[in-house]
């Protein structure tokens, strides 16, 4: 099999590789495919320099990240003989909506816009449907806390955790759950005297300031949004501008790069 | 890649070469990040995009002189820093770098 045919049929079953291409130097165009189990196939012309990007490789890989780097003809570090393209073809970035309601629906439906892996979950069997939520990956019938038991470990920095369910009943082991785990962005739907009383109640399940604080709530971008669809845009804003760390203000209002 | 993978397939099994161009690089302002990807067949059809629009036509002259044998493959440069390649810069004043290679591997 060709490195494309292998590529094509990886991307095709959503398993996740990274493609070495070398862009200057010796060897222009060859390529190493790299697993993240610690396979490899094809090289890029020199046993130390394959060992060395396969390494970089899996680790861009595992961030989701996507370079060029530079090396000596044997994979030394600090030259600049060889350029590599490393691509990285991740799963997608997970987002996981607990609380199966009309806001729920219509945030699915952005985060399936931004690339992301939708799930669903919802203890309630009569409101967790795949009817009712066609646009999402997956739909679960399980309690919050049961579930991120069981998924928690696989979540990091690039995926979401957002708590719709607007019931204590719910929402607390959602969000005691949830600060256990890496994601990047933890949001919990409620207004602000809602956040009050729900703070009470997670200092009561025995969670720290610290994990208090990681959660946005009243969750969202203030944009003004009212409707489910806005209320998603306003969430999904904010789920970017965590992950890139800025003040989402209007470009018009700030200078310097846009990216 | 992904994207252009049908297009890419239903060309092969129509006999066409193919020659892919991706990002490999950016500066400053630029619409597409690293990775993306466009695809040529040797009858000058396109899948995919490296830019928002801006370069795409000087890629596909690119891609197809490529498949031609009048260009080896490696990195193409547009944006202001190229002097060259002035005449077709990025709208957003960036500067991408792409490699632009045939599908023989």
């Amino acid at each position: 099999m060709s490195r494309y045919e292998e590529l094509r049929d990886a991307l095709r079953a959503g398993e996740p590789v990274a493609l070495a291409t070398v862009i200057e130097g010796p060897n222009l165009g060859a390529k190493l495919l790299v697993r993240p189990d610690g396979g490899a196939e094809g090289s890029l012309g020199d046993e130390n320099l394959d060992r060395v990007v396969a390494r970089d490789a899996r680790g861009e890989l595992e961030a989701g990240l996507t370079s060029t780097r530079h090396y000596g003809a044997h994979g030394e570090a600090r030259e600049r003989d060889v350029s590599v393209f490393i691509e990285s073809f991740a799963l997608p970035p997970r987002m996981i909506i607990f609380g199966a309601v009309d806001f729920t629906a219509a945030l699915a439906k952005v985060a399936k816009v931004l690339g992301y892996h939708v799930t669903v979950c919802d203890a309630r069997a009569v409101f967790a449907t795949v009817l009712r939520f066609p646009m999402a990956d997956e739909v679960i019938n399980d309690w919050p806390d049961r579930y991120l038991a069981k998924v928690g470990d696989e979540l990091g920095p690039r995926d979401a955790i957002c708590v719709l369910t607007h019931d204590h009943k719910f929402d607390v082991p959602a969000i005691a759950g949830a600060v256990k785990t890496g994601v990047g962005y933890l949001g919990a739907m409620g207004s602000r005297r809602t956040h009050e009383a729900r703070r009470e109640r997670l200092r009561d399940a025995g969670l720290t300031e610290e994990e208090i604080a990681r959660v946005m709530s009243p969750i969202g971008l203030d944009i003004g949004a009212r409707t489910p669809e806005e209320t998603a845009v306003a969430i999904c804003a904010e789920v970017i501008a965590l992950r890139t760390g800025r003040r989402a203000q209007s470009l018009r209002d700030t200078a310097g790069p846009i990216h | 890649m992904k994207e252009v993978l049908d297009d890419i397939e239903r060309w092969h099994a129509a006999g066409h070469r193919v020659a892919v161009a991706r990002v490999v690089g950016t500066e400053g302002s630029s619409p597409r990040d690293p990775g993306a990807t466009m695809a040529v067949n040797d009858a000058g059809e396109v899948a995919g995009s490296v830019s928002g629009g801006c370069v795409e036509g000087a890629v596909v002259q690119e891609a197809l002189a490529i498949l031609a044998g009048e260009k080896e493959r490696g990195i193409v440069t547009f944006g202001f820093s190229d002097d060259e390649a002035f005449a077709v810069g990025l709208t957003c004043g960036g500067t991408i770098r792409l490699f632009v290679e045939p599908l023989d591997w």
